[in-house]
């Protein structure tokens, strides 16, 4: 066969290499962090980074685009201070909490949502998004305006006390990196390979005998709960939960971090919610004009790098982020 | 109408209408179980809508289907593939962005049921690895197992669909123009490829090349308008006249 000569590009197989070696130099830095920056602030960073990677397992690995992700990341947080504070719950306890509400909403949402398709999908999430911050809104448990305040962050196991900053940096930093685990994990397991292919040609996965609905409601769910992780840890991180992390504006946000920093990497939305979160808090003060800037960064960036920042890396240096 | 032991699939009165426009009507077909049956017309004869409705991408508007003996009418499509009644598309439908070997891997992985295990490593799937280079093989495919699926030529990318396909080993094949694009080497492949893969399976087939047609099928079935014009073997639809004009006249369309 004459195409035995022009043999085809073999695709790089480096990926599990690459993927170490970035976690390598993600591990590094979040160890090193703490000496270089307020602590406290990286530790929202890890959170909102989670939440990234929650909303980008759906966005990257199965296309379909939630734009009202923030009601798994809010109302997770509202649970978790929630059972902290009025229940006196362990804060692993608290966390599962908001996990598994997060995780339940997402099973409903998702089932509803799931069937449509493109800016259908994306409205049906917004709308419920909306009405999920309407009962936060009126909902006496969460305080309504004022949110839930000083949330204790109690003994992880009734032992380790995470009023200790040291001790909740280590806490939050595992957190983050058993939830960005979870997903890789999931990217690269069977399952991920069905939804893959289903991105790819969901026709063609059905023809085959998938049962498409399911692993997109599955992969709906994950990314709820994933998100709920995030939401829930950083309730007892700041100590508070409020209307902020359950409205739209939250939603736009992650939708914004993956975008920037690369959706369907694995890497990208850290990237992304670091470089967002950095963003608001050194232009904190210009006030309203971070909205703007963010604005501005974004269009330029959806413009220069279309694949967002770790996807052109990526391509550039040939490496599988 | 149940289907005697020897007819495979059975529809009767099967019909689809976009609208106003009736794409299908009244088709009844018999198509006999390890036989190569293949349907043919001119473009827009309704070939494909058949097929989406055999595999319940579309649902029909009127008519029935059985399968094996079972009314697969109200069947959602991913369960028509499970009962092992397994589609090809018409234009080239492969997992652009997996490899060769993933795309076959994929529906070698149905041998696993519901693939939901997301906490496990993707290694577990290595074990299909030599079974996905066979059939990679058989299509000929053997020097791209690792390029993109997206990389290699239309001809090739139609014999991954095969292969693909055959990994669910399925009791019956619907193809829909499965050699279109491919050149004259990679199509006397495949011809031999199919005769042998359905030495133990049901092939249905929509293909426009009369010499393929002529060589592989045991029945034909020609559709026009969406209506059975003529059905038999080679022979006797061939010298069937209504069919020359029908041909003919689409050639000068
Ligand atoms: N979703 C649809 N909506 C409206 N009309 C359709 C739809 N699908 C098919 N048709 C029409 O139905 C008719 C039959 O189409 P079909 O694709 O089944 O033809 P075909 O026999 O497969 O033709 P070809 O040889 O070109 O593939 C065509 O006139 C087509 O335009
Ligand atoms: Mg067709």
């Amino acid at each position: 066969m004459s195409a035995l000569a022009s043999a085809a590009p073999a695709r790089a197989s480096h990926d599990a290499r690459d993927f170490a070696l970035a976690g390598v130099l993600m591990i590094a830095a979040i160890v090193a962090a703490p000496f270089f920056v307020y602590p406290f602030f990286v530790m929202q960073m890890l959170c909102v980074a989670l939440f990234a990677c929650a909303f980008n397992l759906l966005i990257g690995y199965v296309g379909l685009l939630s734009f009202g992700h923030a009601m798994f990341f809010g109302m997770a947080s509202y649970v978790s201070a929630h059972a902290a504070k009025e229940w006196g719950l362990d804060p692993e306890f608290a966390i599962l909490c908001g996990v598994g509400v997060a995780a339940a909403m997402g099973l409903v949402s998702g089932a509803l949502a799931i069937r449509s398709k493109g800016i259908y999908f994306a409205m049906i999430t917004v709308a419920l998004s909306q009405m999920v911050y309407f009962f936060c809104v009126q909902a006496p448990f969460t305080h309504g305006e004022d949110g839930i305040q000083s949330v204790p962050q109690g003994r992880v196991f009734g032992l380790v006390s995470l009023a200790d900053s040291a001790t909740l940096y280590v806490f939050v930093a595992l957190v983050f990196l058993i939830g960005f685990f979870v997903v890789y994990r999931t990217i690269n397991s069977p399952f991920g390979e069905i939804l893959k292919a289903i991105r790819e040609n969901e026709p063609r996965a059905t023809s085959l005998g998938y049962r498409v609905m399911r692993y997109k409601l599955m992969a709906f769910v994950l990314s709820a709960a994933l998100a709920g992780l995030a939401g829930a840890t950083k309730a007892l991180v700041v100590q508070n939960a409020s209307l902020s992390d359950v409205g739209f504006q939250m939603s736009g946000e992650v939708v914004l971090m993956t975008l920037l920093g690369g959706m369907g990497t694995l890497y990208g939305p850290v990237v992304g919610a670091v470089v967002v979160v950095a963003m608001q808090n050194y232009l904190a003060q210009y006030g309203q004009w971070v909205t703007v800037m963010q604005g501005a960064v974004f269009v330029a960036c959806v413009l220069l790098f279309r694949r967002g920042i770790v996807g052109e890396i990526a391509k550039w240096a040939r490496l599988a982020l | 109408m149940q289907g005697d032991g020897d007819d495979i699939l059975v529809t009767e009165g099967l019909g689809k209408s976009f609208g106003d426009f009736a794409a299908v009507s009244d088709v009844s077909l018999r198509v006999k179980r390890g036989s190569i049956h293949a349907l043919i017309g001119p473009n827009g004869a309704g070939k494909t809508t058949c097929f989406n409705m055999l595999t319940k991408f579309i649902a029909p508007s009127a008519g029935r289907i059985v399968y094996n003996g079972r009314d697969i009418t109200s069947l959602a499509p991913a369960d028509v593939a499970r009962l092992g009644l397994v589609r090809s598309f018409q234009i080239s439908a492969v997992f652009p962005h997996l490899t060769a070997l993933e795309n076959v891997r994929v529906a070698l992985q149905r041998k696993r049921g519901d693939n939901f295990d997301f906490w496990r490593s993707k290694r577990v799937l290595h074990r299909f690895d030599a079974r996905a280079r066979e059939l990679l093989e058989e299509v000929g495919l053997t020097p791209f197992a690792d390029a993109q699926a997206s990389d290699i030529s239309y001809g090739r990318k139609r014999a991954l669909e095969i292969a693909t396909t055959l990994a669910l080993d399925p009791e019956m094949m619907l193809l829909d123009e499965p050699m279109a694009g491919m050149g004259h080497e990679d199509i006397d492949r495949i011809v031999a490829l199919i005769r042998r893969v359905s030495v133990n399976r049901t092939v249905l087939m929509v293909e426009h090349n009369l010499n393929v047609v002529q060589n592989l099928s045991d029945r034909i079935t020609v559709l026009t308008r969406g209506r059975v014009l003529a059905e038999g073997d080679y022979a006797t639809v061939s010298e069937n006249s209504e069919v020359k004009t029908a041909y003919l006249g689409d050639v000068h369309d």
